[in-house]
């Protein structure tokens, strides 16, 4: 059997797919393998080849950057249950009704996406510091700044994951649930929100990893005190060079992959990001 | 007293009047359909009687109570919708007792109700489903239960047919008809079909435009239209204009045409002629020549040309004692009709009062 000049082709396009393909996965999944063998070597520098390898960086973890994980922990969970408290109502408002300026308002809601970080993280310090001065209520380098401030960043993916799911939704099921008895409320907590649960979902996700993993926003508003992963990772970067960061970036990792893990359990994360 | 009125109800978007004045009244246990082309205003009339739409002014009036104002969620109408709007994450059972639940009817009761309602659409055993896993037939049904579980009031059809397959069409409409009948429902039915409106009302209201054109049973549209239109959209009329006198009819293009009756007055008019009324023969009151001819099974249909410009379409039976000749292409024909199926309307498009045709009538139908 010879081949043919199709049949060349053919293969030759097939080994060119998988070599791309191969290439995505290495590019992808190569900086968190060589992170995970960092996190494991027995050096007080990262030096190359380790003399030994060690799991004591991740018994270390905690006492180094527990209270920042907490923080950042609570910064996020907080900012997720407020943006969707904002977000979801936002999202079935705009996609309910048509209004004058509804196309303003919805880019104007999605706006923060298009500030670059650090801008929006020196505007709000600013914004902090001169409100602190008028009202004498302290900001700056509290948690509550912290958790509005990611609130902006993290609102419109709420709101547009919110509106995406919401434009296959068969408005005539509201009707059909308004005709069957439904009040105005019982019709968004029976048949509105249950056709956005995917949607809101993906949102509270979302905004989870953004807050989570934000820097750029952080480094204006943290404290002494009040300081997130992100940030004391970069402070302890300033002074060390040792495999604690990659045990930390590997914990942080793990963090997301389990809400990522824990989400799929209950919807299929597939059908969500379609 | 009639059991649901409509009282002038007007729906305004802008400068478009959706419904202009529509007037109805409805008795306990009838099935009303509102037939038009779309754009009628006869969905925006179901719609404001369901409470989606506020009407501009008007009343909807339903046991002596003016419900107009009153929301959806508490009027008890029962609504089927055109794509079914079933709950996609409820099953077939939780579907039919979403309305219950909201009545916060006992669980016990409630399951029995479903059981009943699902047992009555023949859905029994489908009743852990989803409704993605069901057929559209199936869908339907589903939707029709769950708008019946409640007790309605008023059950809501709007274009209930449009959705299933066309072998299935005559079949579903035909089980509505019977469950309404026997459960003796006061429905209101939505569609642009009128084979469907004929085959299932009990009264038919022609829309167009906005504004009631025609109300009656399906004999009264038929023999009796209002207007043009409803001669038209009920059975196909053929319509001629122009203008008659004490000696006949005269298209605007010049042809003569005797008619069968005699009409007060003169002036503009519109003739409308019924295609299975018009006999080809060898005499009549109007001379054509055939331009198509086609058998269509039960039915021979001729096409007929007055003139360069005037049409008309004749129906006839295929076969049997009054079987229609055929006839072919080029030849010249005579068309006649009995009185009793011409419709002469005036340049209003009113019906014109034929003088003697009721008297005709009375003796041929004693003959």
């Amino acid at each position: 059997m010879s081949l043919t000049e199709t049949d060349w082709t053919d293969w030759a396009g097939r080994v060119a797919l998988l070599g791309l393909l191969g290439l995505g996965i290495a590019a992808i999944f190569l900086p968190m393998v060589l992170t995970l063998y960092l996190s494991m070597f027995d050096e007080q520098m990262i030096v190359f080849p380790p003399h030994g390898y060690t799991l004591a960086w991740y018994g270390r973890i905690a006492g180094t950057f527990g209270a920042a994980i907490w923080t950042s922990l609570q910064i996020a969970v907080v900012a997720v249950a407020l943006s969707l408290a904002l977000g979801i109502p936002a999202g079935i408002g705009l996609s309910r009704h048509r209004f004058r300026g509804r196309e303003a308002l919805s880019t104007f809601l999605l706006s923060p996406l298009t500030v670059p970080g650090i801008a929006v993280g020196l505007a709000i310090y600013i914004l902090a510091i001169w409100l602190e001065e008028k009202s004498g209520v302290t900001l700056a380098g509290s948690l509550r700044l912290l958790i509005l401030a990611h609130l902006l960043i993290t609102m419109p993916w709420v709101i547009r994951l919110c509106l995406a799911s919401l434009t296959n939704h068969e408005r005539t099921t509201e009707e059909a649930a308004a005709s069957l008895g439904a009040s105005p409320m019982m019709v968004i907590w029976r048949v509105t929100l249950p056709a956005m649960r995917p949607g809101i979902i993906a949102a509270g996700l979302f905004a989870f990893i953004i807050s989570f993993e934000n820097l750029e926003i952080n480094l204006f508003l943290v404290a002494p005190g009040i300081t997130t992963l992100s940030v004391s990772v970069l402070q302890y970067l300033g002074y060390h060079i040792d495999p604690l960061v990659a045990a930390v970036a590997v914990a942080q990792m793990v963090i997301v992959g389990a809400a990522l893990l824990l989400l799929d359990r209950f919807v299929r994360l597939g059908q969500v990001l379609k | 007293m009639s059991y649901l009125r409509l009282n002038g109800l007007t729906k305004r978007y802008g400068d478009t009047l959706a419904t202009d004045a529509v007037s109805l009244e409805i008795s306990k246990g009838e099935l009303i359909v509102l037939l038009g082309p779309s754009g009628c205003g006869k969905t925006t009339t179901l719609r404001m009687i369901a409470g989606f739409i506020e009407a501009t002014s008007g009343d909807i009036v339903l046991e002596g109570q003016a419900i107009t104002g009153l929301p959806a969620h508490r009027r008890e109408m029962g609504m089927v919708f055109q794509n079914y709007a079933l709950f996609p994450h409820l099953s077939v059972a939780r579907n039919v007792a979403f309305g219950l639940e909201m009545r916060r009817m006992k669980q016990a009761e409630r399951d029995e109700r479903v059981a009943e309602m699902l047992q009555l659409v023949k859905l029994d055993r489908l009743a852990d489903r989803l409704p993605r896993q069901l057929s559209g037939g199936q869908q339907q049904r589903v939707a029709i239960a769950r708008a019946l579980a409640i007790h309605p009031k008023v059950l809501l059809l709007d274009e209930p047919l449009s959705n299933l397959d066309a072998e299935l069409r005559q079949d579903v409409a035909r089980e509505i008809r019977l469950l309404q009948q026997d459960r003796k429902l006061t429905t209101i039915m939505v569609t642009h079909d009128q084979q469907e409106a004929m085959a299932m009302a009990d009264r038919l209201v022609v829309m167009r435009d906005g504004q009631v054109q025609q109300v009656g049973a399906q004999e009264d549209l038929y023999e009796r239209p209002a207007t043009p239109f409803v001669a038209r959209f009920i059975g196909n009329s053929n319509l001629l204009v122009g203008s008659h006198t004490d000696a006949g009819f005269r298209t605007e293009t010049g042809t003569h045409i005797d008619l069968a009756g005699r009409y007060q007055g003169a002036g503009r008019a519109t003739l409308a002629l019924r295609p299975e009324r018009i006999t080809l023969g060898e005499t009549g009151q109007v001379r054509g020549t055939i331009v198509l001819s086609s058998y269509m099974g039960a039915t021979v249909e001729h096409v007929v040309a007055l003139d360069d410009q005037t049409r008309l379409i004749a129906r006839g039976a295929s076969s049997g004692p009054a079987a229609t000749p055929r006839f072919a292409g080029g030849q010249s024909v005579f068309l006649s009709w009995p009185a009793a199926s011409e419709c002469l309307f005036d340049g209003g498009d009113a019906p014109i009062p034929a003088l003697s045709h009721s008297i005709n009538e009375r003796i041929s139908s004693h003959a």
